[in-house]
C-alpha cells in the first residue's frame, strides 16, 4: 500500500480508527432488525458504506487487490441464493419462527455486496474515461 | 383468469418490443410489458412489489426515452389534430368516469379496512417471535415480497455489471 494514493495522512489515520466501528454498527443494525428499527437493507447499506469509506481514503488500488468484480459477483449470488433457500424452508413449513435474523443477514450480504460492486464498477468507468 | 390475460398481454408486448422497427415503438412495448408485470404482482397479492416494479419501470422508461430521444422519433406535425383532440377528450372523460366509480368504493377517510392487519397486530409477536412488527410483517407474513425485491436488486446489479463490463473492465 503506497502512501501516495488516496487522501492525506490525517484522513487515513481517522479512517483506520473509524472503519471498524462503522462495520460493527452495520452488523448491529442488521442483527437487531427483528427487535428494533433497522434490518437487512439498512445494515447492508451501512456495511457497503464502510468499504466505500476505505476506497475513498486509501485509493482504488489498495482495495482492488482484495476485492474485484468476480468476487463481488460470488458474494451477490451467495446472498440471494441464501435468501431463496431460507424462503424455501419457510414455504415448506420446516421453520415457523426464528428465521428472521438469518433472512436479515442474507439480505444484508446481497445489498452490501451489490452496492459495493456497483461502486467499484462506476469508479472503474470513471478512471477509464480519465485515462482516455 | 385475469392473470392469464395479463400474461398473454405481456408476451404480446414483449414480442412487439423485440420485433418493432423503430426504437420508440419497442420502448413502448417494453414499458407495456413492465406495466403488465406490475399488475400481475398486484393480482398475486404482493402490493409492495407491485409499487416497486411500477416505480422502477417509470424510472427505466424515463432513462430509456432520454437515451433514445435523439436517435429516431417519427413526429407527426400536421393533419389529424381533430382526431387527436377528440381522442384525448374521450380518454380523459372515460378515465374520470371510471375513477369516479372506483373512488366511491373506497372506505371512508379515517376508518381504514383492517381485515388482515388486525390479525397481524393482535398475534404478530406470538406467531413470529419478533418485537418489531414491521420486520415481522416484511420478513415473515410478507416474506415473498422481500424475496421479490431481493430478486429485483439482484437483476439490476447483474444488469449494471453486464452492461459496464465491455468498457469498464477493472485493470487493477
Amino acid at each position: 500500500m503506497d502512501n501516495q494514493a488516496g487522501m492525506s495522512l490525517i484522513v487515513k489515520t481517522i479512517t483506520r480508527l473509524t472503519v471498524g466501528l462503522i462495520l460493527i454498527y452495520g452488523i448491529y443494525i442488521m442483527l437487531q432488525g427483528h427487535s428494533s428499527p433497522g434490518g437487512g437493507f439498512a445494515g447492508g447499506v451501512i456495511i457497503a458504506l464502510s468499504f466505500i469509506h476505505l476506497i475513498l481514503a486509501f485509493g482504488r488500488k489498495a482495495v482492488f487487490q482484495k476485492m474485484n468484480e468476480a468476487r463481488g459477483l460470488i458474494l451477490i449470488s451467495s446472498g440471494s441464493l441464501a435468501f431463496l433457500l431460507l424462503s424455501t424452508l419457510g414455504f415448506l413449513g420446516i421453520f415457523k419462527k426464528g428465521l428472521m435474523p438469518f433472512c436479515d443477514a442474507a439480505i444484508a450480504l446481497l445489498v452490501s455486496s451489490a452496492l459495493f460492486a456497483m461502486f467499484l464498477v462506476l469508479i472503474g468507468l470513471a478512471s477509464k474515461e480519465k485515462k482516455q | 383468469m385475469e392473470l392469464h390475460l395479463i400474461i398473454f398481454f405481456m408476451i404480446f408486448a414483449a414480442i412487439v418490443a423485440v420485433e418493432a422497427k423503430d426504437l420508440l415503438s419497442s420502448l413502448i412495448g417494453l414499458s407495456a410489458a413492465g406495466l403488465g408485470l406490475s399488475l400481475a404482482f398486484l393480482i398475486l397479492k404482493a402490493p409492495n412489489l407491485a409499487i416497486t416494479q411500477l416505480v422502477v419501470e417509470i424510472l427505466c422508461v424515463i432513462i430509456l426515452i432520454h437515451a433514445t430521444i435523439n436517435k429516431d422519433i417519427p413526429l407527426v406535425k400536421d393533419g389529424r389534430w381533430l382526431f387527436n383532440t377528440f381522442a384525448t377528450f374521450i380518454f380523459v372523460g372515460v378515465f374520470l368516469f371510471l375513477a369516479f366509480l372506483a373512488l366511491r368504493e373506497l372506505p371512508v377517510f379515517g376508518s381504514p379496512l383492517m381485515s388482515v392487519s388486525k390479525d397481524y397486530l393482535a398475534q404478530g409477536q406470538a406467531l413470529t417471535g419478533a418485537e418489531n412488527l414491521v420486520a415481522a410483517i416484511t420478513l415473515n407474513f410478507r416474506s415473498y415480497d422481500a424475496l421479490g425485491e431481493a430478486a429485483v436488486i439482484f437483476a439490476a446489479v447483474i444488469g449494471v455489471l453486464a452492461i459496464s463490463r465491455k468498457t469498464g473492465k477493472i485493470d487493477g
